[in-house]
């Protein structure tokens, strides 16, 4: 493989491409909304119109309104149309000839997608993620060609430090920095892993960039396996995205098979092998020592820190441990200059940042937007605000480790630090609206639940006291508490958030302490609500849980 | 191999660069409350009770898998963490079923030990009672779930020292617990080499002789280290 085939390919895919496109959206939430029959009727209607050569039906990946879908749109004229079923699908084909088009229309210029950026998502619903000559023709693994041949790893490494890229994953470490040290640290092998193991209530991003646009991350990480040393490279997904799955194993394949993994990666000396382990759902596994503890065959728990990853990771080898986001930045980093990431974004807190917004607000589904940009226009302009004449109370961000962030708040600026400073963190990207009807301390117990469940056993602090906080929360909301349950569940938060082992545990108590802090009267009315006289004590059965 | 000395409590020690902070305190007299290590056996860090303060860090961090680092500035006994060593202890309390006057471990528990070091006079959390097993299928040896306390010292003598590998983790938070092999019965264990180094590193009564009095619950710990040593440094005179 050189440079020229790149070319080749790019240009054979546009030679072929016939004037009229349709794309169907074939990602998870589309397909669960039958996009799968859709698509169907559309191939099936061109061939009975007897349009194939000048109409092509294309299964791409998410186009970002999920709520609306399955979304179909019409290229070059960019009509976009929501809920189609596979009744209405074949009119779109109709209209094409002038004939009525019964599909609802979605209005394309709504500011849900004009107030949205596309790094990341730059293919995503535009080309087929499941052919690499798609990915090619715009512009795909030059990048990793310009890579090897034309830089340094350690020219690569400034490109990304310079870029100012931070981990997506939620914690935001510089990654060129992450990249740096694991490029120094000594190993006779190293590794590159990519944590795709998405596991927040109410987060889809990473699954969405791997359905729709999974070489991009298989690029990345190539990069990356070329800057840090490493000839080996590990996706870790969970088991509940089998679409993802299935289109990485395919994306892999046909990169294999075009050389562009593999040995001698464009005739360079460079090998690099991607292989994918999938998870057997427990959320702990997206912690990082755990992830690997997970890949290398054993159990699933965390291991303490220090040593990190970077210095003694799989197999005690230096690893590098990015996000499926942070990898699918990397080679368009690459191939447009850090400056332009850089110019992005706020002085801190560079490029665009993928949020799955849901819960109570009009428009749910991805939405990439700069960093920096406020909270009320992600939640008001582009998501649409409350539904049905509600109004917005509070915001979670950062799941069952991150915070509530009240509606005065709506014009911080979403970055890293900013949400930090309000108590909540960014997180993977999950964001969750809330409107006047939820019950700030049902959304704790909510998460503290999800904990409760997730958590792995190994230390006390999380096994043990989630169970605690979950019991103190469940008593508060069903108004059995009194004053000095309110104290013990203050004290056994701080304690767990101190004590626990790894990130789950010490961020457990997250959503309940950002709940009392801005919600506080919600659990005093509950207390009241008690009296010292109502307050019973939870009867004594088993409550470990044998029944759950 | 180089020296570097750190302040522990206020006293300055030298240590050999390898160890860990839990090492280098008990060679110089200064004791940190420990529940799932045990000499001999590699770290765990599960129970949370060895935490310790370090200057200019937010974060606490285990004595027995963190090593020691020149000019650290170690603090093992802070209100604080007695405070939370106090509620780990509850925590594990509340935990399980741990009534001692009814226990073979009575007088020889590392739990009891430690419940009283820390002061805990009452128990502040709510029991949860969780329904738990007994397991007298082994023709020497007993296990009551409802007294483990999930340390994995079994499971980590049994892997590291017997080389059997019989125990291991099953489940998961709240619901996890120890098992034999494939989660079937001891006694029909096909690897277990009934040697009872696990009945040696059980902290509680949760591992037992079968037939044995209160009397005779002394486990036996420092053989576990008897024999790493006479393994690995030759060294078998006690």
């Amino acid at each position: 493989m050189e440079l020229s085939d790149l070319h080749d390919i790019a240009a054979r895919e546009r030679a072929n491409r016939p004037p009229v496109e349709i794309r169907c959206c074939s990602a998870a939430g589309c397909v669960s909304s039958n996009s799968p029959a859709v698509l169907e009727e559309l191939r099936g209607a061109v061939q009975s119109a007897g349009l194939q050569d000048r109409v092509k039906v294309a299964a791409v990946g998410c186009m970002r309104l999920c709520c609306q879908g399955p979304l179909v749109q019409t290229v070059p004229d960019g009509a976009l149309y929501q809920k189609v079923t596979p009744e209405s699908a074949p009119s779109i084909i109709a209209g094409l000839q002038g004939g009525q088009v019964t599909a609802e229309r979605c209005d394309a210029a709504a500011p849900f997608f004009t107030q949205q950026a596309s790094v990341v998502l730059e293919n995503s619903g535009k080309i087929e993620p499941e052919r690499i000559e798609a990915y090619i023709a715009v512009e795909g693994y030059h990048a990793l060609h310009h890579v090897l041949r034309e830089m340094t790893p350690a020219e690569v490494i400034q490109t990304i430090t310079r870029s100012g890229l931070r981990g997506r994953g939620g914690a935001g470490y510089p990654t060129g920095v992450k990249w740096a040290t694991v490029a120094k640290n000594p190993g006779e092998r190293k590794y590159v892993v990519c944590n795709a193991d998405e596991g927040d209530p109410g987060a889809f991003m990473n699954r969405s960039v791997l359905e729709s646009d999974p070489h991009r991350v298989l690029e990345g990480m190539a990069i990356a396996g070329y800057a840090v040393g490493a000839s080996q490279g590990y996706i870790y997904c969970r088991g509940e995205y089998p679409l993802a799955i299935e289109r990485l194993q395919k994306a892999i394949k046909q990169a294999n098979q075009r050389g562009l993994l593999g040995t001698d990666i464009f005739a360079s000396p460079f090998d690099f092998r991607i292989d994918i382990r999938i998870g057997a759902g427990a959320f702990v596994c997206g912690e990082e020592t755990a992830l690997m503890a997970s890949i290398m065959g054993g159990r699933g728990t965390p291991t303490p820190r220090p040593p990190y990853p970077a210095e003694k990771g799989l197999w005690e080898m230096p690893t590098l441990l990015n996000n499926v986001e942070t990898f699918a930045n990397v080679a368009a980093i690459i191939r447009r200059g850090p400056e332009w990431f850089a110019g992005i974004g706020t002085e801190r807190s560079k490029g665009t940042k993928v949020f799955c917004l849901t819960g109570k607000v009009v428009n749910t589904g991805l939405v990439e937007v700069p960093l920096g940009t406020p909270l009320r226009r992600i939640v008001e302009d582009i998501g649409g605000g409350a539904p049905d004449g509600g109004t917005i109370k509070a915001v979670q961000t950062g799941g069952p480790s991150g915070g509530c962030i009240p509606a005065e708040f709506l014009d911080t600026p979403v970055d890293y630090e900013s949400l930090a400073k309000l108590g909540s963190i960014m997180g993977s990207g999950g964001m969750i609206v809330m409107d006047q009807t939820t019950n700030m301390v049902d959304v704790a117990r909510y998460f503290m639940e999800f904990c409760m469940d997730e958590s792995c056993g190994k230390c006390v602090p999380c096994r043990a006291g989630t169970v605690q906080l979950h019991r103190l929360l469940s008593r508060i909301l069903a108004a059995e508490a009194g004053p000095e349950d309110m104290q013990r569940l203050e004290a056994l938060c701080q304690m767990v958030r101190d004590t626990s082992l790894c990130g789950l545990g010490q961020t457990a108590p997250n959503p309940t302490l950002s709940t009392i802090h801005y919600f506080r009267a919600e659990y005093e009315a509950l207390l009241q609500k008690a009296g010292p006289g109502q307050r019973r004590r939870l009867p004594l059965v088993a409550a470990t849980d044998n029944s759950r | 191999m180089s020296v570097t000395t750190l302040t522990i409590d206020g006293k300055l020690i030298s240590a050999s660069q390898d160890e860990t902070i839990l090492d280098a305190a008990r060679g110089a007299g200064i004791q940190i409350p420990t529940l799932c290590y045990v000499d001999g056996l590699s770290a765990h860090g599960g129970c949370r009770l060895c935490l310790v303060e370090i200057g200019g860090s937010s974060r606490l961090q285990p004595a027995c898998f963190m090593k020691v680092a020149e000019g650290m500035v170690v603090q093992t006994d802070t209100e604080k963490l007695r405070e939370y060593r106090k509620m780990i202890v509850e925590l594990l309390f509340a935990e399980g079923n741990h009534v001692c006057s009814i226990c073979v471990a009575n007088g020889n528990c590392e739990l009891q030990t430690q419940a009283m070091d820390v002061g805990m006079d009452h128990e502040r959390l709510d029991y949860t009672y969780p329904q738990r097993q007994v397991d007298l299928s082994h023709e020497r040896f007993g296990i009551d779930h409802n007294r483990c306390i999930l340390c994995t010292r079994c499971v980590r003598a049994c892997d590291e020292l017997e080389g059997a590998h019989t125990w291991d983790v099953a489940g998961r938070g709240s619901n996890s617990k120890v098992v034999t092999d494939l989660n079937q019965p001891w006694g029909d264990s096909p690897t277990c080499t009934s040697c009872g180094k696990c009945f040696m590193a059980c902290p509680t009564g949760a591992i037992f002789k079968q037939g044995a009095t209160v009397a005779e619950m002394d486990h036996h710990r420092a053989k576990l280290e008897f024999l790493v040593n006479a393994r690995e440094k030759k060294q078998w005179h006690v």
